[in-house]
């Protein structure tokens, strides 16, 4: 689904994304993990477009994604930190991104009605808590059905009840066989969601292995204690 | 493009800034146009503060408009639109807005109080300063990330424009006052969008006799059909150079 071949990307003499590559298939949850600045945003970022690369492609379908922007109608994006203009309303958001996305297919509203966001649509983006803002990011990342869901820190900032209504979301996607990519340090929340572990660490890419060849390798029974084995060795 | 600019709009007209703009200009128009009784002293007036208010508002209310709208450009771009559009649609809210502004605060007086030919040219050099201006603006803030250092830029600009460059032209005239410099001081003129709406509108006011030699050179270069077409395309392509560079700058920009 996603194919990523040598990318690199250097912000002024910091190498961000040192020879990337990376294979990701249909169906697969996938954990982006590896130390604060070893360059997982970076790499979402090429993914979205919205960081071009030095070097290397970034395919997806297939279809290299450099000079083409109708490839993001297949990807749902929820930001580490949603950053929306602060004057406007959810409401104004939410019908501005629908109008910009202009599709007939049915719309997925499941987050929109579990978080409540109907109740506070009218208030300002600017007046939300760090909370609600990430409750809008995920409603919307989800509202479009896409092929692939790219979820950067999903449930930092979120309380408990939410985090776990969206982690009961993202599996029931997962079993429709979309393609899910998340970066989390919450290793705990890991374990029950994803079902391949891609490790990054100063822009390289250490590995990308199932988690059942993980457990294996490091002898634990646990995706968080294979993870804690691994940055340890 | 229109679903983005809609907003755009709907963003600005919102703005306290914009309507401030829209009442000081036409406070401006109707004192000097309804004070004066000669039309054309009146609105050689209001040329002057036209020609100094609506640069300075138009490039550092786009600066700051766009830096504000980092968040919404990093929102759009994650969605499936076209980079070029978006930084296409903020450039046509921000222009048609302030462009909307200068009508209803100046044009609708300078036309109401003044003969047809003069209006005309008075707005349609106020549009183009205008738009110019934002132009400029998109440029400065593409070239640095930082927010002040960007306004900064865009002030510095500004004061080029408005008050160094003529000094600068002033100077160059006094040291070189013993030669025939009429020619190159049209080519002068030229470099500076200011100037050349300046001379345009004086052309027009047929108060160019004032100016002496030069005012004639001026006349003969700028006051012929000819010389308004070259005129006005070179006022074009002061937006379309600064707003084209800002494009390709923007296409290739990480966010």
């Amino acid at each position: 689904m996603i194919e990523i071949n040598t990318v690199s990307k250097k912000f002024g003499k910091l190498q961000v994304l040192n020879q990337v590559n990376l294979n990701l298939e249909k169906g697969e949850c996938v954990a982006l993990i590896g130390p604060n600045g070893c360059g997982k945003t970076t790499l979402i970022k090429s993914i979205l477009g919205m960081v071009l690369p030095d070097s290397g492609t970034i395919a997806i379908g297939g279809k290299s994604i450099s000079n083409d922007f109708l490839y993001r109608e297949k990807i749902g994006y929820m930001p580490q930190i949603g950053k929306y203009p602060v004057n406007m309303t959810i409401n104004q958001i939410i019908l501005m991104i629908k109008s910009i996305r202009n599709t007939n297919q049915p719309l997925d509203e499941e987050l929109y009605v579990d978080f409540e966001i109907d109740k506070l649509k009218n208030k300002k983006m600017g007046t939300l808590s760090g909370g609600t803002t990430q409750k809008v990011s995920a409603t919307l990342a989800f509202l479009f059905n896409p092929d692939v869901l790219i979820l950067d820190e999903p449930t930092a900032g979120l309380d408990p009840l939410a985090a776990e209504i969206l982690k009961q979301k993202i599996l029931k996607e997962k079993e429709k066989g979309k393609l899910i990519i998340i970066t989390s340090h919450l290793l705990s929340e890991l374990d029950e969601l994803v079902d391949h572990i891609v490790f990054m660490q100063e822009g390289k890419l250490m590995f990308h292995k199932s988690v059942d060849d993980l457990k294996n390798e490091t002898g634990t029974d646990k995706t968080s204690k294979a993870i804690i084995h691994i940055l340890k060795n | 493009m229109n679903r983005i600019l809609k907003y755009v709009f709907l963003d600005i007209f919102q703005n306290k800034i914009v309507i401030l703009y829209t009442l000081i200009l036409a406070l401006f128009a109707w004192s000097t146009l309804s004070l004066e009784d000669n039309n054309s002293k009146g609105l050689l007036t209001l040329l002057n503060i036209i020609l100094l208010a609506v640069p300075l508002v138009s490039i550092l209310f786009s600066t700051i408009y766009v830096y504000n709208s980092n968040e919404f450009i990093e929102l759009l771009v994650s969605h499936p639109l076209k980079r070029s559009k978006i930084w296409i649609s903020l450039f046509l809210g921000l222009s048609l807005s302030l462009i909307f502004a200068f009508v209803i605060g100046a044009g609708i007086p300078i036309l109401l109080f003044s003969e047809w030919d003069k209006a005309y040219m008075m707005i349609l050099v106020g549009m183009f300063i205008t738009v110019i201006f934002v132009a400029i603006a998109f440029l400065s803030t593409i070239i640095t990330r930082d927010k002040a250092k960007g306004i900064g830029i865009s002030i510095l600009l500004w004061l080029y424009f408005s008050l160094l460059f003529d000094g600068l032209v002033l100077f160059l005239l006094f040291q070189f006052a013993d030669y025939p410099i009429e020619k190159y001081m049209v080519v002068l003129t030229s470099l500076n969008p200011i100037d050349l709406s300046r001379v345009l509108i004086l052309l027009e006011l047929d108060v160019s006799a004032m100016m002496g030699y030069t005012g004639a050179i001026f006349k003969l270069y700028f006051g012929s059909n000819g010389g308004l077409i070259v005129s006005f395309l070179l006022l074009f392509s002061w937006i379309a150079l600064p707003f084209g560079l800002s494009l390709i700058k923007f296409r290739k920009k990480d966010l």
